[in-house]
This record gives C-alpha cells, sequence and structure tokens, in this order.
C-alpha cells in the first residue's frame, strides 16, 4: 500500500498532473507537509486541516460542496472543441484534446450545472483546471455564455468558478473573442438585473482574469489563490526585478480593491446563500 | 528608408538606383533610361514580393518603425483636434491617446494606442502598452463620445497590455474587462481598426465595436508569435511557424469570421506611402459611419453583441 509513497508531486510533475486531490488512502498537503486521511480532507472541503491550504479541486467538488445535498442538473454536457484553426505545436490540437479528453473523463475545461443552494436556484459553470490548464476555448465561451442565458431565463443568478491560466493558444483569435462573447452576455444579463458572482480561485490569470471573472457583481476569491493578469513570470522577465512578497495573492487582489471578499472554502456554500438571500429579499 | 529583413533584394535594387542616380547628377553619362528601368523593376518586385507576404513577415511589416500611428492618422484625415488626457482617477497613459477631432465636418471621438516615433518617445509611449489608466481614459472618452451623441473610431496598435507591478495593482484586468462589457451598450457606432499590432486583451480592450476593420499587413492574436513559441515549444526559435499556426493575418481573420474587413495598404506597406494610407482609412470610415448612422442605437447593440456571440467553434453531440 501506499503508506511510504508519495501521492503528491515534486517539482518535476507536469502541470496536468498537479491535482491535489489524492486517490489514495492518506494526502500530504502541498504547503504544510502534513499529513492528512485523505477522508478528512474531504470532510473539510479539500482544505488542509493543518495550515488551512487550499487543494485545487475540479467541477465536480464544487457541485457537491456548493448545491443542497450535491445534487445538481448538468447543462450543455455535450460540447466539445473543434479545432478552427487547424492548429498543430508540438503536436496536433486533436489529439492534444482526445489524450486530455481520455485522461481527465471531461469533455473540456468548463462544466455547468443548476441546483439549489440553501434553497436557492443557481447556475453555476466551473472550470477544470486539469483539462489545458483551465483554458478557456470556444467550448468555455460558449458555456459560460449559455449558463448566463440559463440565468436570465430562469431569473435566476449565476456564478463562475474560475481556475484557469488564460486563453487557450489553439484557439488563438478564436479564444480572444471569447473575452468579448461572455462578457456581452453579463452585459445583457445586467441590463435584466441577474446577479452574477464570479469565483476566483486558483490559478486565475490572462484572459479570464481580464474578462468575465473580474466583472462579478461580487467578486469572491478563495484564500492564497493567485490572481492576475499577466502571470508573475512574464511580469517578472519584464520588470527584471524580483516580484514582492505575496503579490497578486488573493489577499493582495482585495487589498488593491479588486476582490470584495475572500471566502475560505469551508464557509463558501453559507456565505453564497446569504448572499443570494440578500439579494432575493 | 529602413528595409526588413526580407526585403533585402529591393534593398539591394535601392543602392543600384542610388548608384545611378550619383552618375546621372555628377553628369559623367546619361543614363535616365536605366533609371527608369531600375525604378519601374523595384516596382514590380515590390509588388510581387508584397503580394506574398508570410504571416511572420507580415508581423515584421505591422511593427515597422516608420510606421504610421494614431496621432499620425489623425492629423492627416482631420482637422480641430482637441486631445484629452487622464483618467480622472490616477493619470495619463502616453500608450493610449484620444480626443475629438472634426472628420469632414462631422466631431468623431478618436482613440487609440499610441506608439513613439524615435528611442526617447518610443520610452516615453511606453512602447504602446498601456497601463489601467489608459484602458480608463479610453471608456471616459467613450461614454463622453456617447454623452454628446458623437461616433467612436479606435485605433489599436499594441503589443499588449503593460505587464507590470503597478499595472496589476491598478487592475489591468478590471480594467480591460470592464472597456470590453461597457463597449457593447455604447449608444453611437463604435468602428475599431487594427492598424499595426493587435495583441490580445491589450487590443481587445478597445476592440469591440460596429465594425472591426484590420489593414492589410497587420495582425490580431490571442498572443504574439515570439511568446506563442515560447509557451507552445518552449523556445523562441518556432516564431514563424507560430505566426501560421496562429492564423494571425487580416485574410485569415477575415475568412475565419472574427473580422469585419480588411483596408488595403499601399504597395510596400502603410509606411512606405503614409498620406495615401490615410486617405484609404478615411474614405473607409466615411462609408462605414454612413452605414452605421441608417441603423438605429438599439439595432446597432444588438447586432454588436450578436456578432461577437456568434464567434467559436465547437461540437454538440
Amino acid at each position: 500500500m501506499a503508506w511510504f509513497k508519495r501521492s503528491t508531486a515534486g517539482v518535476t510533475t507536469s502541470t496536468e498532473e498537479k491535482l491535489d486531490v489524492p486517490d489514495g488512502l492518506w494526502f500530504k498537503c502541498p504547503s504544510c507537509k502534513a499529513s492528512l486521511l485523505s477522508k478528512d480532507l474531504k470532510a473539510n472541503k479539500f482544505v488542509c486541516t493543518q495550515c488551512n491550504y487550499h487543494c485545487r479541486i475540479g467541477s465536480a467538488e464544487y457541485f457537491e460542496i456548493i448545491f443542497d445535498e450535491g445534487q445538481c442538473e448538468e447543462l450543455d454536457a455535450n460540447l466539445t472543441s473543434g479545432d478552427p484553426l487547424n492548429f498543430t505545436d508540438t503536436k496536433p490540437y486533436v489529439d492534444r484534446l482526445k489524450a486530455t479528453q481520455a485522461k481527465t473523463g471531461l469533455k473540456d475545461a468548463i462544466r455547468t450545472a443548476k441546483g439549489l443552494v440553501e434553497g436557492e436556484m443557481l447556475v453555476v459553470t466551473c472550470m477544470d483546471f486539469d483539462f489545458i490548464g483551465g483554458s478557456m476555448g470556444s467550448v468555455m465561451g460558449e458555456k459560460i455564455a449559455r449558463a448566463i442565458d440559463k440565468a436570465r431565463e430562469m431569473k435566476c443568478p449565476v456564478m463562475v468558478i474560475s481556475k484557469s491560466g488564460g486563453a487557450r493558444m489553439m484557439e488563438a483569435a478564436f479564444s480572444l473573442m471569447q473575452m468579448a462573447k461572455t462578457s456581452a452576455k453579463l452585459a445583457q444579463a445586467g441590463e435584466e438585473q441577474i446577479p452574477y458572482i464570479s469565483l476566483l480561485t486558483d490559478p486565475t490569470t490572462g484572459g479570464v482574469t481580464a474578462s468575465f471573472a473580474m466583472l462579478g457583481d461580487f467578486n469572491l476569491a478563495e484564500p492564497n489563490a493567485l490572481i492576475g493578469f499577466a502571470g508573475p513570470r512574464v511580469i517578472k522577465e519584464t520588470i527584471k526585478k524580483d516580484l514582492p512578497k505575496g503579490f497578486q495573492s488573493a489577499e493582495f487582489v482585495l487589498e488593491s480593491g479588486f476582490v470584495d471578499l475572500i471566502v475560505d472554502r469551508k464557509e463558501l456554500k453559507s456565505k453564497l446563500a446569504q448572499i443570494l438571500r440578500l439579494l432575493k429579499n | 528608408m529602413i528595409f526588413l529583413e526580407f526585403e533585402k533584394p529591393i534593398q539591394e535594387l535601392y543602392e543600384e538606383l542610388d548608384k545611378l542616380k550619383e552618375i546621372q547628377e555628377k553628369g559623367k553619362a546619361d543614363v535616365t533610361k536605366s533609371i527608369s528601368e531600375l525604378e519601374q523593376r523595384i516596382e514590380k518586385e515590390r509588388k510581387e514580393l508584397y503580394a506574398n507576404l508570410t504571416g511572420w513577415q507580415k508581423v515584421q511589416v505591422s511593427r515597422h518603425m516608420e510606421r504610421p500611428y494614431t496621432l499620425y492618422y489623425i492629423e492627416q484625415m482631420c482637422s480641430d483636434f482637441v486631445e484629452i488626457h487622464g483618467d480622472r482617477c490616477f493619470g495619463d497613459d502616453k500608450a493610449i491617446v484620444g480626443g475629438f477631432a472634426s472628420l469632414e465636418g462631422r466631431t468623431v471621438m478618436f482613440i487609440g494606442h499610441q506608439k513613439g516615433i524615435n528611442t526617447k518617445m518610443r520610452q516615453y509611449r511606453n512602447f504602446g502598452m498601456a497601463n489601467p489608466e489608459g484602458y480608463r481614459k479610453a471608456l471616459r472618452l467613450m461614454k463622453m463620445a456617447e454623452k454628446f451623441g458623437k461616433p467612436i473610431v479606435t485605433f489599436i496598435d499594441t503589443p499588449g497590455a503593460f505587464p507590470g507591478i503597478e499595472a496589476e495593482e491598478r487592475g489591468q484586468a478590471e480594467a480591460i474587462a470592464r472597456n470590453i462589457k461597457e463597449m457593447f451598450m455604447l449608444k453611437v457606432p463604435v468602428i475599431c481598426v487594427i492598424v499595426g499590432e493587435g495583441a490580445s486583451g491589450g487590443a481587445i480592450g478597445i476592440g469591440v465595436g460596429d465594425r472591426v476593420f484590420m489593414l492589410e499587413n497587420t495582425w490580431y492574436s490571442v498572443i504574439s508569435p515570439e511568446s506563442c513559441s515560447s509557451i507552445l515549444w518552449r523556445s523562441w526559435d518556432y516564431k514563424e511557424v507560430a505566426a501560421d499556426a496562429l492564423k494571425l493575418t487580416a485574410e485569415e481573420m477575415l475568412k475565419n469570421k472574427l473580422i469585419d474587413g480588411i483596408i488595403p495598404e499601399p504597395v510596400g506597406g502603410a509606411h512606405s506611402q503614409p498620406e495615401v494610407m490615410a486617405q484609404t482609412l478615411k474614405q473607409q470610415l466615411l462609408t462605414s459611419l454612413a452605414e452605421l448612422d441608417a441603423m438605429s442605437a438599439e439595432k446597432r447593440i444588438e447586432t454588436r453583441i450578436d456578432k461577437f456571440c456568434a464567434m467559436g467553434e465547437f461540437h454538440e453531440a
């Protein structure tokens, strides 16, 4: 058994494999290195019981955490990426998609569901970082647009949970235009007084931050999440200086005035319900 | 004249031409005929060369040091330009300029990225990389144009929004996001033209319009070919391949229905005959404004939203 085996990654692990949620019985916190029982970690909403580190989780876990009894109905589940540019880098985009789909069991980097949060209807669309870094291509743009339209139709609030490196380069200008498409839908929803809650989790950068993620009526963030426009490496290379400690953390962004509140994942559901009730009553 | 790497054959012909002209001037021999032949040959070769530019070559033309920028176009096309500075919040960004000007007697709000014309000015303009206050100034000016019912024209030419510590602190992402969203709801006509580089969020931050045009030798994409090469190939050596893969030229962007039209450049690029370029651009703006005037504000907004919402390719099983 895996008593002595490292279950999490060292620095040599590829980004795709940096899933913090463990399969084994034990889990070693990437931050404080404490060994935790996996079931304790899960019961604690995948937050380290020792140091409060928020592990990276995917849409399935967020839906489980947010919706009453974990019950929800998935929407637009059958959307998959095209390859509009016939894109090939070190390997063809279509192959990359197929391999990622096989490995993750996901169709793309985002899933949408509707359900009740303490009895209040909410449409949630949530990214999966395991799928090509949660990158935004045509599917993500379309699914966010449809989630917003669903909320407009049902006259209920909509929430986007972001966890993304930004635009998907393999869809180039198509992915760039998703920034406009999603923002257009939010503009329409705004005119109809549909509340929009944006939750920024670790990491949220690039074109995702520079469009819908920053446009929430409520911009929530998870503790210590990396949030920014440019990635830290790009900034460092540009200004040729070391970055200050805590730069681009959720707390830093809150201090700068662009995040409204930081919500511990253990209190996410109750905080959400509180907001939904306040808006409704 | 500054020649690009791929223009070397043309450069050699020009050098030959200079020699002939020197001979002519010194009166050593009559070479009038040779000069005119050579001039014709240059014209012909340049035309052929520019008819078949690769993606990467177009990127180079779009960055040509002598290329006209926003202020030049405004000056050439308009009279009575009043530049308006500052975002009334933090400061005045030098990488985005704007103000009212008179285009054939009609007041238009012009907003655009501005690059510098020499080393000192390039630094002053931060190489066309705007900070959040630049995007906020742009939005302030757009709102003012809307208030007074004046159409908006934006000129896009940026290697990207500036990636710096202060830019992050002041909310680069929020500034761009807000602009994109607000531009959809502007009641006045909005025309956007990529006049040089159209890099990612920095471009689309002033790039939502009823008409989006690209000048013939410009590029528009989610990332520069160099950065794309460094990220996807983990090396700087694949910029040419990346430029092709990104399909970032005006022709390919139009084919993919991501822009509304291409504005032709003079042979040899906008910088070879800037006055001609400005006139072509002006004619296109006048034509488009007339078309947009014929629509109601509601119709324009609806069409603008529908156009961008139709962008994307996916399958649904």
